[in-house]
């Protein structure tokens, strides 16, 4: 497992160079690792139906407590085939339809990035690697998203399905963390449990469990879209039509609902009115008939299959919630074909008759045959037409059983599935008939063609896979399903699944509600003009106090919000910033010796005071305070030039050579630094009245004497034993161990080997701050009206050659 | 800035502080010294060069651009903490080896450290380069 990720990781990185030597082959050639993997994935199918997981473990930084665990078990086995076959298939199809895109390499590389986040998420059995993996399909999807980033609309809808997405995700990781301590408040261990395999029963009874529950379904809601989250979704579509087969409608959007299921053993109450059941059930039955609804109103092709993908996640969340993990997973599966399919063919209509609403075009199939063909048995399988023996059938007849099945909602929720599913019919009319067999309002704006092979390649084996489904479940689906569903569950079914269509051909009123939702989407079909009319009063409504309008008016408000702010603290005065840097700092002094009631003692061990010491003493308080009365800012920067060296000295006295060393260095650039940042400001004046300065000379010797006597208490107590005997001891042993560090300079060991983890981050944020200077500095219009970058590109790029 | 005085002494000071910045990084692990300290130095040595001719004189000199320098430092050492992961230690655990060097009696002892300081070192150089050397530019 983890071999397979370290793969995907490094194709990411190799992408660009494939593409380049690749050529036109380059589909193939990418294809083929995440078809291997997936073979690999799919040869695990009999073992784990049989109960018999994976676990692999890597000890990352077992000091801290993080283990790479990943398991494979029924549930990560129906994603990771998702995430691997439908992404060679993608890959497959993006190396024709990106052909020509100046920057394919890149897409390839995020593309690819994405599918080894997916997949780790879905195999990640430890919490924080979940949700690093979680993270980075937002940002792969931001980017994703964004890829055509000349377009508004690609930059709005990357930032927005970043920004719920993100939030939500923020919410979740505080609530993974009050789920992993209270699992190790239940289970008895200090640290928490954070394997999602060894959660503890009993989660529903501790005093924490609305937290629980509110904060992972928080992420989990607005990653899978659910309402009112779900306008990110059909934002989204600005991306490549295969981005949103593969992210927006297979994989991505189901992580949600993938950690729903994951938790569900644990999470649930095992009751309907249970919190976790009733917030699933009422969020999904919501979502469900919304985004069906909206669905019917829009004639965009991707906008129709976007909305439709909301209503079908609110489909699985409200079947894991009801209680139906069997219904949840058939339906998990059969989505990812039909609607996988369709998307990808709503790429081949745009990609080869220029053509992106389904209102307009028609009788395309003469002249893409085998797109027609594919879309139809989508659609077929998407409106779950009764006795057509069709993936989405079977999926749809366990839906209205369950909802037959609900107890006092019983009603209700057969309504509103009976409602969505005609909505639906509707929508695979429209997507998977009209385009093909409908009428025509105009000619195609391109000379419409058949696509190439690696294009038809995914959407015709997704379609005919949707028949293998339904008439041989043996070959795939049953096991598939039934390890995923057991896994939700928490334990294995009584009765064996049965997913073949032929089982679900008799009388009976589940039958009779699909064929009568069905009549229904026929029936809005041809009164569709009439039917946009009748719902245009609420649509308006929409527009008005809708969630994507509410998202409008909380960036607004942040953005003001952030105005407002920036306009008290960050004024632009150098003088508020320090002072109010000082003041925060005395502050939280202040509060601390409140807090405790006491000052701390400061010890007074004066006694190795000699001549030297006293000479630096006396010229660093001379240099204070000639630098305060200097009327000349680099005749300021010198003289605190020398304080610094003063302060060299000291550590050099005090056994600090390394210290010291580092201070003489950095006094020195300091000083250069701020000569030339001197150049900038503008000439040295004194405007501040007598009682301004007063008040600044009050704070400064406050902030100086508190500074002073802290340094003195720390140095005069010992609150934990050093750690400096552990280290010399670690850094040479009396007798090697083949463990030690090898070295004398304890300083440089400490930055080196034993915190290089502390040293690494450090770096990179030196290195941070160095972009954030060149930005701030290179990026301004220069003089002559050239962007300074223009010229520094070219400039950077000789150097890079000569490198 | 056209000084003779400063033009001259940076002509001999700069290979010598280079040198030195070297021996520093190297010597750190037994007696003072290190990587910070060495790519400081050594910045320092291209500050005082671009201060007594010009920037462009300094960038030619170094020949190599800086934020691809930064990157280097940040890879080397990133990539020297996952060595430990090949022997199943944790990340960044230091690993020595004693390479037999003709003409030593002893042999030189070669551990993923050196590696990570000498990242630490390019780092370290090519951060405070870049503010020096853009705020200069601006300058002149």
């Amino acid at each position: 497992m983890m071999l397979s990720l370290a793969i995907l990781a490094l194709l990411s990185v190799a992408a660009p160079w494939v593409c380049r030597y690749a050529g036109p082959a380059r589909g193939v050639v990418l294809a083929a690792f995440p078809l291997g993997i997936g073979a690999w994935f799919a040869s695990k199918i009999p073992s784990v139906a049989d109960g018999g997981g994976i676990v692999e473990t890597f000890a990352w930084l077992p000091e801290l407590g993080l283990e790479l665990t990943f398991r494979l078990d029924g549930l990560g086995l129906l994603f990771a085939l998702l995430v691997t076959l439908i992404g060679a298939g993608v890959l497959l199809y993006a190396g024709t339809y990106m052909q020509g895109h100046h920057q394919i390499g890149r897409f390839f590389a995020y593309l690819i990035g994405f599918m080894t986040s997916m997949l780790g998420l879905v195999l990640a059995d430890n919490l924080i690697l979940l949700f690093i993996f979680w993270e980075l399909t937002s940002i792969t999807s931001y980017l994703l998203i964004g890829f055509n980033h000349d377009k508004k609309e690609s930059r709005s809808g990357a930032l927005q399905a970043l920004m719920v997405t993100g939030l939500g995700g923020l919410a979740m990781l505080a609530g993974l963390v009050v789920l992993a301590f209270a699992a190790g408040d239940l289970a008895g261990v200090a640290g928490g449990v954070w394997n999602m395999s060894e959660l503890p029963e009993g989660l529903s009874g501790h005093a924490h469990y609305p937290w629980i529950v509110a904060l992972v379904l928080a992420g989990c809601l607005t990653k899978s879209a659910q309402f009112p989250f779900y306008f990110w979704l059909p934002s989204a579509m600005a991306a490549p039509s295969l981005v949103s087969a593969y992210l927006h409608s297979s994989t991505m959007v189901k992580a949600g609902v993938y950690l729903i299921a994951r938790l569900h053993p644990n999470l649930a109450t095992g009751t309907a009115e249970g919190l976790w059941e009733g917030l699933l059930i009422g969020f999904g039955a919501a979502t469900m008939f919304v985004g069906a609804y909206l669905a019917t109103r829009q004639t965009l092709y991707k906008r129709l299959l976007a909305y439709s993908t909301v209503s079908s996640l609110g489909v699985m969340v409200m079947l894991i919630g009801m209680g139906h993990p069997d219904a949840a997973a058939a339906y998990i599966l059969a989505h990812a074909m039909f609607k996988g399919c369709l998307f990808l063919v709503a790429g081949i209509v745009d990609h080869e008759a220029g053509e992106k609403d389904v209102a307009e075009i028609g009788r395309l199939f003469r002249a893409m045959p085998a797109t027609g063909m594919a879309a139809l048995l989508a659609g077929i399988s998407m409106a779950g037409v009764p006795l057509a023996p069709l993936a989405g059938f079977v999926a749809k007849e366990k839906m209205i059983k369950a909802g037959l099945d609900a107890g006092p909602l019983t009603a209700l929720l057969t309504a509103l599935i009976i409602a969505a599913g005609s909505f639906t019919v509707f929508i695979a009319i429209m997507t998977g008939f009209k385009p093909f067999f409908g009428k025509a309002q105009r000619e195609p704006k391109k000379h419409a063609h058949e696509a190439p092979w690696p294009m038809l390649a995914a959407p015709v084996i997704l379609a005919v896979l949707g028949i293998v489904y339904a008439l041989v479940p043996a070959l795939f689906a049953t096991p598939v399903v039934t390890a995923a569903g057991e896994a939700i569950k928490g334990g294995p079914f009584e009765a064996a699944l049965r997913l073949d269509a032929f089982y679900y051909y008799e009388i009976s009123l589940a039958l009779g509600l699909s064929l009568l939702a069905t009549l229904i989407g026929v029936g809005i079909y041809f009164g569709r003009g009439l039917w946009v009319k009748a719902t245009s009063p609420f649509a308006k409504l929409d527009g008005v106090v809708g969630p994507a309008r509410m998202y409008d008016y909380a960036m607004l408000g942040l953005t003001k919000g952030s105005w407002a702010q920036t306009r008290v603290l960050q004024n632009g005065s150098l003088q508020v910033y320090i002072k109010m840097t000082l003041v925060a700092i005395l502050g939280m002094f202040a509060w601390a010796i409140w807090r405790t009631g006491a000052l701390p003692s400061v010890g007074t061990n004066f006694e190795r005071t000699g001549l030297l010491e006293w000479v630096l003493i006396i010229s660093i308080a001379v240099s204070a305070i000639v630098a305060t009365r200097l009327g000349s800012r680099l005749a300021t920067v010198a003289v605190l030039g020398v304080i610094g060296y003063a302060v060299a000295v000291v550590f050099a006295l005090y056994g600090g050579p390394d210290a010291a060393m580092t201070q003489f260095a950095v006094e020195t650039l300091i000083v250069v630094i701020f000569v030339l940042v001197v150049y900038h400001l503008p000439r040295f004046a004194v405007y501040s009245g007598l009682a301004v300065r007063m008040m600044d000379l009050l704070l400064a010797a406050t902030f100086g004497g508190v500074m002073a006597c802290l340094v003195l208490a720390a140095g005069s107590q010992e609150l934990f034993a050093p750690i400096s005997a552990y280290f010399n001891e670690a850094a040479m042993p009396e007798t090697p161990d083949g463990q030690s560090a090898y070295g004398r300079n304890l300083v440089n060991i400490i930055l080196v080997d034993f915190r290089s983890v502390d040293t690494l981050g450090e770096l990179v944020v030196l290195g941070i701050a160095a972009i954030g200077v060149y930005t701030l500095m290179k990026l301004r219009d220069d003089h002559e009206g050239t962007p300074v970058a223009e010229r520094e590109g070219d400039e950077d790029e000789r150097e890079g050659g000569n490198a | 800035m056209n000084s003779l005085v400063l033009q001259t002494a940076s002509r001999f000071l700069l290979p010598l502080l280079l040198l030195l910045s070297v021996v520093i990084l190297l010597r750190g692990h037994n007696t003072p010294g290190g990587g910070f300290v060495g790519g400081l130095l050594a910045a320092s040595a291209f500050a005082l060069q671009a201060m007594a001719f010009d920037v462009e004189s300094a960038r030619r000199m170094l020949r190599v651009n800086l934020l691809a320098m930064v990157g280097l430092g940040l890879t080397l050492a990133l990539v020297s903490g996952f060595f430990s992961l090949s022997v199943g230690g944790p990340l960044l655990k230091g690993l020595w080896f004693e390479v037999p060097v003709l003409g030593f009696d002893d042999p030189i002892k070669i551990g993923t450290p050196v590696l990570f300081d000498i990242g630490v070192y390019l780092t370290v150089l090519g951060v405070v380069l870049t503010m020096i050397f853009t705020l200069q530019e601006v300058v002149e």
